[in-house]
């Protein structure tokens, strides 16, 4: 059952960003380079730290699966780089828009973080197409968690790699909340990290619910012994089925 | 550099919080479109069930 | 039933796969000849006559890679359509040796390709003579070939039995390039200046390296899942 305590959790997430918001727009001080503008920090970077983590916990999950059998952890690792890959499209706007007030581009190449960041992206771009390739539910089960092993562990190589390459202008992050980011900013930011991370729990716990449900519709129809509505072939779906190896509970 | 002034840096921080929330609220929506299909299908199966009782009342009788 | 030994079974397949591109040409002429007509795209899309520095080591590693995501491409189709996938799980073979195998198959393929693409380059764009960057450049020619033969064995071998695997293959093996070519273009950059900038930074070999290494281990790790039915 994914759907219990979504009320109390979404409530808290809802409550959280909300706060996070006002503190953010009114609370934190103005930036002494950037002013105004560094506001955007304060959703940009949480969403990109949630966005790898997410990556990699689906990595961690598609171990489970391939441990376990168990077409769950499946389910839990594509729901997992689902929220992430819409987490990022935001992480992708958000940055592009603070680039262009800090820089005056939309794109800057000299900037190692935004520029991995899009590859990790684009590997994961390949995630949904590569499930819909795959007819065979096990095998379409098993061949994406490798692949979400596979990409979880380019993450954070791929971060430190690029990163080797010369000429960054990008903010430090971490260095500046260790060093020079002042009190009320770091109170702040980790206020955003704490939103944005029980935002992206509770859209996964949201997306589980559902596909959970559509299972167990399904399952219910097959147990009715209820013919099909789609005629023809079988449609071909990215989705985990939820249907092969074992019961659902 | 100078820091922005608010005129020049508002539009910006706007828009990229306006993109946030503009894409939970697309993720949202498309949710939406899912829980009408599972609603549909389930009430489709409820249909179903409550009309196989009505049939197997009718050949009890 | 006793285990063969894996050398004996890696040859084998090793001997097998080569054997198979000897009789088709399936692979090989293909990636030189891309190789060479790339050299003349660049020639007559950027509209040099030579190249040094950066933009050469650039043009010289994005040939490759392109030219081996043609050889990755193929190097599972025959298993994959003829049954050997079947037999070979059948078999009482290590597993991953067939990886193994992939890998050997990919490094001869692409030593064979730059043995043609790397003095075809020299000689229609490359601006410095290459004689003095030779030691260093085929270090890097050995570490960014096992890198895209770890990636491609491993990739190839995801995309090989899905609907779209010519497309499939180069779009998930590119971004796990990128880190690849990084390092092979920046490590080769400072050799095609003209006036000899001199001293390679060192922690481009050791980026490669370690790249190579952390990828050949999930792939061994991961191969044995893609081959179980």
């Amino acid at each position: 059952m994914y759907g219990k305590g979504l009320r109390p959790l979404s409530l808290i997430t809802a409550a959280s960003v909300a706060l996070t918001l006002v503190a953010a727009l009114f609370w934190a001080p103005n930036d002494a380079y950037l002013g105004f503008l560094q506001k955007i920090f304060y959703v940009h970077v949480p969403l990109a730290i949630l966005t790898l983590c997410g990556f990699v916990a689906a990595g961690l999950m598609a171990i489970a699966h391939l441990r376990t059998r168990d077409p769950r952890w499946d389910m839990r690792s594509y729901v997992a780089i689902h929220i992430s890959l819409i987490f990022g499209v935001t992480v992708l706007i958000t940055g592009s828009i603070w680039a262009r007030g800090a820089w005056g581009h939309w794109w800057v190449w000299n900037d190692p973080t935004l520029v991995s960041f899009l590859l990790v992206m684009l590997l994961y771009a390949t995630y949904q197409p590569l499930r819909f390739a795959i007819e065979d539910p096990e095998r379409q089960a098993r061949y994406a968690s490798v692949f979400a092993i596979t990409a979880g562990a380019f993450v954070p190589i791929n971060f430190a790699i690029v990163r080797l390459a010369p000429a960054y202008v990008h903010p430090r992050t971490l260095s500046n909340i260790s060093g020079n980011l002042p009190g009320r900013m770091q109170v702040v930011f980790y206020l955003a990290l704490f939103a944005i991370t029980l935002l992206w729990i509770t859209l996964w716990r949201f997306e589980m619910t559902a596909k959970h449900v559509a299972a167990q519709t399904r399952r219910l129809r097959a147990l009715l012994g209820e013919e099909s509505d789609e005629e023809g072939p079988v449609r071909r779906s990215a989705a985990p089925s939820l249907t092969h190896a074992g019961s659902v509970s | 550099m100078a820091p922005l002034p608010l005129h020049t840096a508002g539009p910006y921080v706007a828009g990229a919080y306006i993109a946030f929330f503009l894409i939970v609220l697309i993720y949202v929506a498309i949710m939406a479109t899912k829980l009408t299909r599972s609603e549909r299908t389930l009430s489709e199966l409820t249909e179903q069930v409550k009309r196989r009782q009505r049939s197997s009342d009718d050949n009890g009788r | 039933m006793t285990r063969p030994a894996s050398s004996t079974v890696v040859l084998a397949l090793l001997r097998a796969q080569l054997r198979l591109e000897l009789r088709t040409f399936e692979s090989l002429p293909a990636m030189c000849l891309f190789s060479v007509t790339a050299f003349l795209l660049f020639h007559f899309g950027l509209d040099v006559d030579s190249l040094s520095g950066n933009l050469a080591s650039g043009v010289l590693w994005v040939t490759l890679l392109l030219a081996a995501l043609l050889a990755i491409n193929r190097v599972y189709v025959a298993d994959a359509e003829q049954g050997g996938f079947d037999a070979f799980v059948l078999s009482p073979a290590e597993r991953s040796t067939l990886l193994l195998a992939k890998m050997l198959v990919l490094l001869i393929y692409l030593a064979v390709v730059e043995l043609v693409a790397v003095p075809a380059f020299a000689i229609l764009l490359l601006e410095p003579s290459l004689w003095q960057a030779l030691p260093s450049m085929l270090g890097a020619l050995v570490l960014g070939n096992l890198g895209i033969a770890v990636i491609g064995a491993l990739v190839g071998a995801l995309a090989v039995r899905t609907q779209a695997r010519d497309l499939l293959g180069p779009l998930v093996s590119l971004p796990l390039l990128v880190p690849v070519l990084l390092g092979v273009a920046r490590w080769t950059a400072p050799l095609f200046d003209a006036p000899r900038a001199g001293a390679v930074a060192l922690r481009w070999p050791l980026v490669l390296a370690l790249y190579d290494a952390i990828f050949g281990l999930i792939a061994f790790a991961l191969f044995d899942f893609l081959l179980e039915d």
